[in-house]
């Protein structure tokens, strides 16, 4: 399979981007400032990040649409208004995550973003879970970027005015250069920010001007520093067919109204709502310098195996070591000692809150 | 004048008589992008020609630094373990990693001369 390009390919040229491949795109990992430098910029005025490798499948048709789609995500969606969007899973029968996403419902139906390297496996599923009743597309005509900062709302304001009303986890239709655009206030970075659904074709100039309104291009390896400070899992690392939405700590996202309803995964989830779990993600502060990354051993200071770490690197913005994995449920007390090991050597570490870093968001109407 | 050599590590290696100071190479720090973590050989400890002799990671991975001769250990630069960020700003000077008493000067003879590593960093990134 040859590899993909984004709308933004010739952009991430012009702007010094080092690229490498991920997910079958060629993709951004940073551009001439560095990682480091990326990262403090959207943390202190704005950046723009390329995700169009993301998947945005359009659902509609048909009058029980919100009633089908809730027999496969735990979401409440009978609830959700149009416009307003919500986390959730596609789960397997034993309450693995297959993909976690945003589901927003629109006009005539939904819209759900995937993760790129679950999207064409979702597509599927979902499609022969709906017994075909319904219209899906997985639209690539599209490309999706996200504006990230505490200037993200200034900026975008500057290009498409009027979008600085709307709320976290809340989107409309806008228009840009007599096309429609769809804009969500969301994001993958605990700043402000916001995520546009744009016709590949408008992607470039778009993008342009807000590097003119003084935003900047931030790739992917800032993306994830970012979203580890900010406590947010990433699909394949820290998410995966053998985790539930409960044991990765993120019970907050199955609302109590679906708990004793029917859909993929449920028995599993209601069983592990009422009985518990065994093992939890928990954020892991090491005490000294020492990096520990995704697959490092955790043990208990009786140098018993407790766990393992899914994600680890150096915060810029927190200036110090941050991971998250999973440990055995009763070591997933904060403050509760233990030990990683790295090269060898077991380093000592503290379970902490999550996130390492304090969330920015613009607050509506949400129940989080 | 002292000579500096190049390993295939992209490691530097500048000797002064029996004295040997070893660092990692700009085009190596470019490659790496921002250094954040540095770890070094205990002073007084016998590193092996191409044997790990400290390990440096980056926001995205750690990779191992290899010595490019063998000897004892004598100076460590605790500077860079302090402020890993000096690697990317001075890679080649003040920002070294350790300082060997290295047992054959014949070790140096398999390695690069300043020009000879400019070609192979070229062809090799490429």
């Amino acid at each position: 399979m040859s590899i993909k390009k984004t709308s933004l390919n010739n952009l991430h040229i012009k702007y010094g981007a080092k690229l490498v491949e991920f997910a079958g795109y060629q993709m951004p990992i940073q551009y001439k400032d560095g990682i480091i430098q990326e990262h403090k910029y959207t943390r202190s005025h704005s950046g723009i990040f390329d995700v169009s490798h993301m998947g945005q499948l359009f659902i509609s048709g048909g009058d029980d649409l919100t009633n089908d789609l809730e027999k496969i995500f735990p979401a409440d969606l009978k609830k959700l208004k149009t416009n307003q969007s919500k986390y959730s899973f596609l789960m397997n029968n034993k309450g693995g995550i297959q993909d976690d996403l945003i589901i927003t419902k629109t006009s005539d139906g939904f819209l759900i973003i995937l993760n790129a390297a679950c999207k064409y496996n979702d597509y599927e599923v979902i499609k022969s879970k709906l017994d075909n009743q319904y219209k899906l597309n997985l639209d690539e005509s599209l490309s999706l970027i996200a504006l990230q900062g505490p200037e993200a709302k200034n900026v975008l304001n500057k290009v498409i005015p009027g979008c600085d009303s709307l709320k976290f986890m809340n989107g409309n239709n806008y228009v840009y250069k007599n096309e429609k655009v769809y804009i969500t206030r969301s994001g993958y970075t605990g700043e402000d920010g916001f995520e546009i659904s744009i016709k590949n074709s408008d992607a470039e100039t778009f993008v342009e001007s807000f590097i003119e309104n003084g935003s900047k291009l931030i790739g992917l390896g800032a993306r994830d520093t970012l979203r580890m400070e900010a406590g947010l899992c990433l699909y394949g690392n820290d998410l995966n067919n053998d985790t539930s939405p409960i044991e990765a700590n993120l019970k907050w996202a199955i609302p109590k109204s679906r708990i004793e309803t029917e859909f993929v995964g449920s028995e599993v989830l209601k069983n592990q709502f009422q009985s518990g779990v065994k093992k939890l993600r928990v954020g892991i502060k090491p005490d000294s310098k020492v990096i520990a990354r995704g697959n490092t051993k955790i043990y208990n200071d009786k140098n018993q195996e407790i766990g393992k770490v899914t994600s680890g690197t150096f915060g810029p913005s927190v200036e110090h070591p941050i991971a998250m994995g999973y440990v055995d449920n009763s070591y997933s007390t904060v403050n509760t000692k233990i030990f990683l090991e790295v090269r060898g050597k077991k380093i000592p570490a503290n379970i902490c809150n999550l996130p390492f870093y304090k969330k920015n968001y613009v607050k509506g109407e949400i129940n989080v | 004048m002292s000579e500096v050599k190049y390993s295939k590590e992209h490691e530097w290696i500048k000797l002064d008589g029996e004295e040997a100071t070893i660092g990692i190479t700009k085009h190596a720090t470019e490659m790496l992008g921002d250094i954040v973590f540095a770890e070094l050989p205990e002073k007084g400890s016998h590193v092996d020609k191409d044997g790990t002799a400290g390990v440096v990671e980056s926001t995205k991975a750690a990779s191992d630094v290899y010595t490019p001769v063998s000897g004892e250990v004598i100076d460590t630069n605790q500077m860079i373990v302090d402020d890993p960020s000096k690697i990317n700003e001075d890679p080649e000077e003040s920002a070294w990693f350790f300082k060997l008493k290295i047992k054959d000067k014949k070790e140096m003879d398999s390695l690069m001369n300043k020009e000879e590593y400019e070609k192979f960093s070229k062809e090799t990134s490429a």
